[in-house]
């Protein structure tokens, strides 16, 4: 039997060799990454192409994301979250789509690499960080002893603030790889149970519909999080606490 | 096959810290539930953010038992 993780391994389509040794192949995680972004695309262009005053089936799913992700924004950033919106919404839709992609039968799900999920999260730090320091210019640095504390217990508060702030890229990427990989993972090991047990292996087999339902709802909710994380960040760094 | 036995012992102890998961995550649906008992018009507003807290609890034992797959499989 195949081990529960094979599922996660990476295999180039279209082997590419540029000079100097770098291996730049099609893998299966880049196709399914374009594959992201193009149904992303799809769905929002079909979904924009009648714009119709009462909208259809499709539009109507087009403007519910739209809605729910600038009503994120305005509930945790504020007014001034607004011009931050296109880029939220295309973290929440690659995201989402990556997750939803992932629960396809014979398909790679891109979020359950830790590589995927870094880059992602440290683009978030590293724009988080940017907005702060242009918008507070040295400000940005009382940001780490928080007003009303005893000077003596900043000595311990300075170093734990400055911590926690470096470790978000870490925490946000480890949870969405972490719920992605354990969950694929949990699915096939109890598919591998299916087979051997014969007919006691409808308790398994139940199991794993009804775990695949929750693997939807978790594909959501990680997204989710992620995004509303973001605009958490964002908040601070537009108001520093 | 000392290391085949030892591997699953660290499998099993990675995932202990499931059992704390599993009580927070009880504790935040209790404080959802008596929260929306008191003031069922809160549901709306609270609702979301118990799933945050939710997802957020559970992404700590996930991390736990990625450890123990990473134990037993990797």
């Amino acid at each position: 039997m195949a081990s529960p993780l094979a599922q996660f391994e990476i295999k180039p389509l279209i082997p590419i060799e540029l000079p100097g040794g770098i291996d730049a192949s099609l893998t299966n995680a880049s196709a399914f990454m374009v594959l992201t972004v193009l149904s992303v695309t799809v769905f929002i262009l079909m979904g924009v192409r009648q714009r119709e005053l009462v909208p259809g089936r499709w539009q109507s799913l087009v403007e519910l994301s739209y809605e729910f992700i600038a009503g994120m924004l305005k509930d945790n950033v504020g007014s001034e979250g607004r011009k931050f919106f296109p880029f939220v919404f295309s973290l929440f839709m690659f995201i989402f789509f990556a997750n939803l992609m992932g629960m396809l039968p014979y398909a790679f799900t891109i979020t359950s690499h830790i590589i995927v999920t870094f880059s992602l999260a440290f683009t978030v730090f590293a724009i988080v960080t940017l907005v702060a320091i242009a918008r507070h210019g040295f400000k940005f640095f009382t940001y780490f002893a928080p007003s009303g504390v005893h000077p003596i217990m900043l000595v311990l508060m300075v170093p734990i603030e400055i911590l926690s702030y470096l470790i978000r890229p870490v925490s946000l990427s480890v949870r969405l790889f972490a719920n992605m990989l354990a969950g694929h993972t949990m699915l096939k090991v109890f598919a591998g149970f299916i087979a051997p047990l014969g007919i006691l292996g409808i308790v398994p087999f139940g199991l794993d519909v009804v775990m695949i339902g929750f693997e939807f709802l978790v594909a959501f909710l990680q997204a989710y999080v992620f995004t509303v994380l973001t605009c958490l960040y964002l908040h601070d760094a537009i108001h520093l606490h | 096959m000392e290391t085949e036995a030892a591997k699953l012992i660290g499998a099993g102890l990675a995932v202990i810290g499931l059992g704390g998961v599993g009580t927070g995550i009880g504790h935040i649906f209790a404080s959802l539930i008596s929260a929306i008992a008191r003031n069922p018009a809160s549901e709306g507003s609270v609702t979301p953010k118990a799933f945050l807290g939710f997802a957020l609890a559970e992404a700590t034992g996930l991390f736990a038992l990625v450890i123990a797959f990473l134990i037993l499989f990797g």
